[in-house]
Formats: C-alpha cells, sequence, structure tokens
C-alpha cells in the first residue's frame, strides 16, 4: 500500500523530530545536563516511521537500548521523554528508567529494553496475548543485527512462526554490534535469509526509505492480522552517530562508510520524493516544519527543566505491586 | 476438607484459577501431557490448548513471553519442569520480569507464576536437584514462595496466581505425593508473607521451609522424647518472610536454628540469621545454628545424594547442643 501525501508528511515530521531531538540530547549529554548513558539512532528515522506509520494506537511494541525513535514513531511525549532523560520527576518512569527503559503502556509503547535480544521473547508474549485475546492487534519487535545472533532470536522466531502469531520483527542491519562489525560475527551477513528456517516470509527492504519500509510493514501486518503469522523484515540501514555518545567512546567504523551512508539520509531521502511525487513541496515548507520541530524540542527541554527531581526516598517505590 | 497429594493441590488450585479468570493460562513443555509430575493432568482437556500451551524447549523465550503476555494485561502460569531449567531464562526472570515495574516507573505490572520443581528427588543428579531459593531472594521485585503441605501449595498458589508481582513458585520434587487435608472452598487462600506454626515449643525455634519441615517435624517429635521441646516455623513465603512470627519465637525460646536443604553457604538461612542476630542479640542464651547441605553438586548415587541430606537425628544432635541438653 502507497502512503498518501498526508501520511507522508506526517512520516516526514515524525523523522525530523526524532533527529532534532537526539541531537538536542546528544548536545545536553555533552554539556552535562543529562547525565545518563544516551544511543542515538540518527539515521536510522525511516525504520522507526515506516513501520509504525502502519499500526494502529492498540498494535504494541518493543525497542532496544536505542529507542527514541520507536517512542517518537509511536506517539510518545517529548516532554515526557526529554523529563526521563533528565532523571525528573514527570519523565515517562519517573526518573527511574532513563534513555533505555522509556515506555508508554497507553500507546502500546511496552518499553524499551537495556539487554540487546531482551525484547525478542517479550514481545512475542505480547503477540501471544494479542493472539489469545483475538482482537486483531498486532505486536512489533525492533531489534538490531546484534540482537539477531542471540539465541532469544531463534527461540522466538520458533515459537511465533509455529504458533502464528500476529507478529513482525523488524531488524534494523546497521551492520555494527556495539563496535563490532557484523561481517566478523555473522555467518551470513543476511538476517532476512535466516526466515525460511522458520518458514515465514523474510523480507529486506531498504531501511532508510520510509515508503519502501512502510509498503512492507504494511503487507506484514495485514499478513499478521489475516492470522499467517509473522514476518521478518530486515531494513538496511545505518547509524550516523557511535554506539553510545560516551565522551571517547571508541568508534572504528571507517569515516568513508559513514560518509557514504549520510549521503543516503532518509529524510533527505523523503523530501526528494515529496518534491518528486509533488511538486508543490518547497524548501520553505521543510523549513517551516523543522522550525515547529524545534520548538517542540525546545518545549520538551523547557519541561524537563521545570520538572523536579524525584525524591531520593523514591528510589523505593514501585518494587511490589501495592 | 478432604484428603488429596501435594500435586494434586496444585492442580486444583491452578484449575480453579482457570475457571474463575480467564485472562490466567499456563505454558511449558509437555503441559498437555499433564505435565511432568501430573500436575497439570486434565487441564487441556478442560481449557484447551491455548490456554495449556505446549511449548518446544525454549525456556527463555517461555519466560520472556510471559513477560511480554503478563505485561499487555494476561496472567501466565509458566513450568519451568524442574528448578535447574529455569537457569536458562534468569535474564528474562532477573533483568525483565523482576525488574519491569520498577524502570519503567510502576505502569506495568508483571503478573506471572514461575513454577519451578526444586529439590532432592529419585537420584536425580547434579542438573535436576537443585535449592536456589537464595538466589531469587536476592532479587529486588521477585515474590519467592516454597510451599510444604497440600493445603498451603493450594492456597498459596492461588495467592500466587492472583498476586500482581513475578512469584517464583518452588514446589519440592519429593512432596508430590504428600496427601494431607485441604479445605475444599473454592476461595481458600493462603495470603504471601505469614508463616505457619507447624509446632510449639519453648526451647529452640526451627525456622525451615519446603520439605525439610518434615524433617524438622520428626526431629522435633524425636526430641520431645528427649525432654526438649522444638518450635517448628514453616517459613511457606521466603520472601517476603514473616519476621514478626520469627522475632515472637525466638523472643519465648530465646534459640534459634535455621535448617535448609540448599547449600548452606549464602542460603537463605544466612539472612534470617543475620536478622535475628541483629535485632535480638541481647536475647538469645545459646549460638544461632545454620544446617544446609555441603558446598558440593548433588550426587546421583544414594549413599553420596544421602550425605547431603539433613536428617532428623542430625538435627536432634544440634538441638541437643544447643539447648544444652
Amino acid at each position: 500500500m502507497t502512503a498518501s501525501p498526508e501520511l507522508q508528511r506526517e512520516m516526514l515530521r515524525q523523522m525530523q523530530t526524532i533527529r532534532r531531538f537526539e541531537e538536542r540530547a546528544s548536545d545536553d549529554y555533552h554539556n552535562g545536563a543529562i547525565y545518563g548513558v544516551v544511543h542515538c539512532y540518527i539515521g536510522e528515522e525511516a525504520v522507526a516511521v515506516g513501520v509504525c506509520s502502519a499500526l494502529n494506537k492498540d498494535d504494541q511494541i518493543i525497542s532496544n537500548h536505542r529507542g527514541h525513535g520507536h517512542c517518537i514513531a509511536k506517539g510518545a511525549d517529548l516532554n515526557r521523554m526529554m523529563a526521563e532523560l533528565y532523571g525528573r520527576q514527570d519523565g515517562y518512569c519517573k526518573g527511574k528508567g532513563g534513555s533505555m527503559h522509556i515506555a508508554d503502556f497507553s500507546i502500546g509503547m511496552l518499553g524499551a529494553n537495556g539487554i540487546v535480544g531482551g525484547g525478542l521473547s517479550i514481545v512475542t508474549g505480547a503477540g501471544l496475548a494479542a493472539q489469545l485475546e483475538g482482537k486483531g492487534r498486532v505486536a512489533v519487535c525492533f531489534f538490531g543485527d546484534g540482537a539477531s545472533n542471540a539465541g532469544s532470536f531463534h527461540e522466538s522466531l520458533n515459537i511465533a512462526a509455529r504458533w502464528k502469531l500476529p507478529m513482525l520483527y523488524v531488524c534494523e542491519h546497521n551492520s555494527w554490534a556495539a563496535n563490532t562489525s557484523s561481517r566478523m560475527t555473522h555467518a551470513r551477513d543476511d538476517v532476512a535469509s535466516r526466515a525460511a528456517g522458520y518458514g515465514i516470509p523474510g523480507v529486506v527492504v531498504d531501511g532508510n526509505d520510509v515508503l519502501a519500509v512502510y509498503e512492507a510493514a504494511t503487507d506484514a501486518v495485514a499478513r499478521a492480522r489475516a492470522g499467517e503469522g509473522p514476518t521478518l523484515i530486515e531494513c538496511k540501514t545505518y547509524r550516523w552517530r557511535a554506539h553510545t555518545e560516551r565522551p571517547g567512546a571508541a568508534d572504528p567504523r571507517p569515516l568513508e562508510e559513514i560518509a557514504a551512508w549520510m549521503a543516503k539520509d532518509p529524510i533527505q531521502h523523503l523530501v526528494d520524493d515529496l518534491k518528486q511525487q509533488q511538486g508543490q513541496y518547497s524548501d520553505a515548507e521543510f523549513q517551516a516544519l523543522d522550525d515547529a520541530v524545534m520548538s517542540a524540542v525546545a518545549a520538551a527541554v523547557a519541561f524537563a527543566e521545570a520538572s523536579p527531581f524525584p525524591a531520593p526516598e523514591a528510589a523505593l517505590d514501585d518494587v511490589f505491586a501495592d | 476438607m478432604s484428603v488429596i497429594s501435594y500435586q494434586e493441590a496444585a492442580l486444583q488450585a491452578v484449575a480453579e484459577e482457570m475457571r474463575r479468570d480467564h485472562r490466567v493460562w499456563a505454558l511449558g513443555e509437555d503441559l498437555g501431557r499433564g505435565g511432568v509430575f501430573g500436575q497439570y493432568r486434565g487441564l487441556l482437556e478442560e481449557f484447551g490448548p491455548q490456554r495449556i500451551a505446549d511449548t518446544p524447549i525454549s525456556e527463555a523465550t517461555i519466560m520472556g513471553a510471559s513477560v511480554g503476555a503478563a505485561l499487555v494485561g494476561t496472567r501466565p502460569v509458566v513450568e519451568m519442569r524442574f528448578a535447574d531449567f529455569a537457569l536458562c531464562a534468569v535474564d528474562e526472570m532477573v533483568n525483565q520480569a523482576a525488574k519491569a515495574r520498577f524502570m519503567f516507573g510502576g505502569q506495568a505490572r508483571v503478573p506471572m507464576v514461575i513454577r519451578q520443581p526444586s529439590g532432592m528427588w529419585r537420584s536425580s543428579a547434579a542438573q535436576h536437584s537443585q535449592s536456589l531459593e537464595a538466589w531469587y531472594a536476592h532479587i529486588p521485585g521477585l515474590v519467592v514462595v516454597a510451599p510444604y503441605t497440600p493445603a498451603d501449595n493450594k492456597g498459596l498458589l492461588k495467592s500466587a496466581i492472583r498476586c500482581d508481582d513475578p512469584v517464583i513458585y518452588i514446589e519440592h520434587k519429593d512432596n508430590w505425593a504428600l496427601e494431607g487435608e485441604v479445605p475444599d472452598e473454592a476461595d481458600y487462600l493462603v495470603p504471601l508473607g505469614p508463616a505457619r506454626l507447624a509446632r510449639t515449643g519453648n526451647d529452640l525455634t526451627l525456622v525451615t521451609w519446603s520439605k525439610m519441615v518434615g524433617v524438622a517435624e520428626k526431629a522435633a517429635a524425636l526430641a520431645s522424647l528427649q525432654g526438649m521441646e522444638i518450635e517448628v516455623i514453616d517459613l511457606r513465603t521466603i520472601w517476603p518472610w514473616d519476621q514478626e512470627l520469627v522475632f515472637a519465637s525466638v523472643a519465648k525460646t530465646k534459640r534459634l536454628m535455621v535448617v535448609h536443604e540448599a547449600v548452606q553457604v549464602g542460603g537463605f538461612g544466612a539472612e534470617i540469621a543475620a536478622t535475628v542476630a541483629e535485632h535480638m542479640a541481647h536475647v538469645l542464651t545459646a549460638p544461632i545454628c545454620r544446617m544446609g547441605a555441603p558446598r558440593a553438586p548433588i550426587s546421583y548415587a544414594k549413599p553420596l545424594e544421602n550425605q547431603l541430606r539433613i536428617t532428623p537425628e542430625q538435627i536432634v544432635a544440634t538441638a541437643s547442643r544447643q539447648i544444652g541438653h
């Protein structure tokens, strides 16, 4: 299915929001306003936005340590996200989770996860519950090429395939698992080819082309809702920034490799598409969109700064249910 | 009251809770064939394959999927078959189930019961015999339960299924056939937390749980013949544990012994001993005593396995020294 012009513009807004949010988060990490770890998604925005645009609000996703993009694409509130990064009381997790654990159960965002591969089995359970309840809900996991080598990947795909769970397994293949190239760690570089072993479709898509991702996700969602089982979608993409924002952190990736991927900017890709398809799209419009996004990010920072730190004794709350 | 087995009591608990609440379901290996110890017998026929789900041997994903299914509002009962096999799913228990509620700022609940048949049973050797309750008691976010009587196995399992937190539910494999009186009413619940006074006595408080309760009761009967009255407390819930009952008993007897089947080193007995020492050293008239297994993997051959078991006679001998009898 092709995205409508309105949806394409919304996709552009979301992608630009992810980018500007993370640019600010990165700046604030380096200037000390954000103390805890930040993993940036910049360069991979088309995956989260393309997939989540194919979902309903009550569909459920699980993210990973690089989760800001998935949160924003699923409709999370920037203010509460930024407040969580700032470790404030009004953050999504009341300052208990930080960047790696942002969740918003009200929009089907079942949490970012700090354990690589940790989300795969959990989201499979959300798929199981969706099947049990029979309301047509779909569950989606976002994970990297690194997580595809964890045992939970294979266990989860086997179970989901056997039980025909309504699921999408979305591999964001950015070719680097932390600081190790997938060329050194994957028996076969294509993750999608493993789908054959489980008898499910394995689709490779240009992860920097949001419309291509959207189309692949739409097909997979239709298949899932029809009771035909899960799909493994491998999105070839790249993160522009190092594994983590930590100062002095190693980044062994070749500069020319980074530059080549930056030339395939997913946001510029969509802008070019919009200009081509809808001749009326102009640089001025994009500038206006970016201004609005920058205002929203600035408002999120203001919200975060205005929110108090949690009371120290709250460190003992929420351990057990009431 | 009916006299039924520990296994039958657990079966009733799951069946009743599944009838009461459509969100309750169970998953694990061989559940469709009644479970490895028959503790799910007949449930497939009553509830169908979606609610009594037979899984592949994929412990990590069984556990993780249960976390996910619990996060979105169902109440899974996860069968690990043997407690030892749950170690293939420690990440999912410790990093995921135990922490989800906390790290998402209270947004999430993880109502799931993780059944782990534990303990030494029929020469099952090193990888099918362990008692690891102390590990789980160490993890914030987990409830840990280890019933001894059939009545408790029913009432505590029902409470565990209704609990909104992840519960590590430790059934002793040597107890499946143990029979006892169990109340018949459908809403028979034993609350998580309170211990059970299994036998009263004035000379020594003996705190124990799971199968060792029976061993302790035999020891107390033997000791009584020798003029020593041992008070036996069946802890039932390891975390949170019933400090109030233990403290009250120690205040009366002024002596404490903790007995468990698990390895003594770093066992949960050490926590109880230390807590009582911190709060009640002034009333104690004898050093606190712990009894647990030696720090060795569990053997296969009967004489070797038995070498690791605590006997009533050993308990009486130790109690006798402690009481100064």
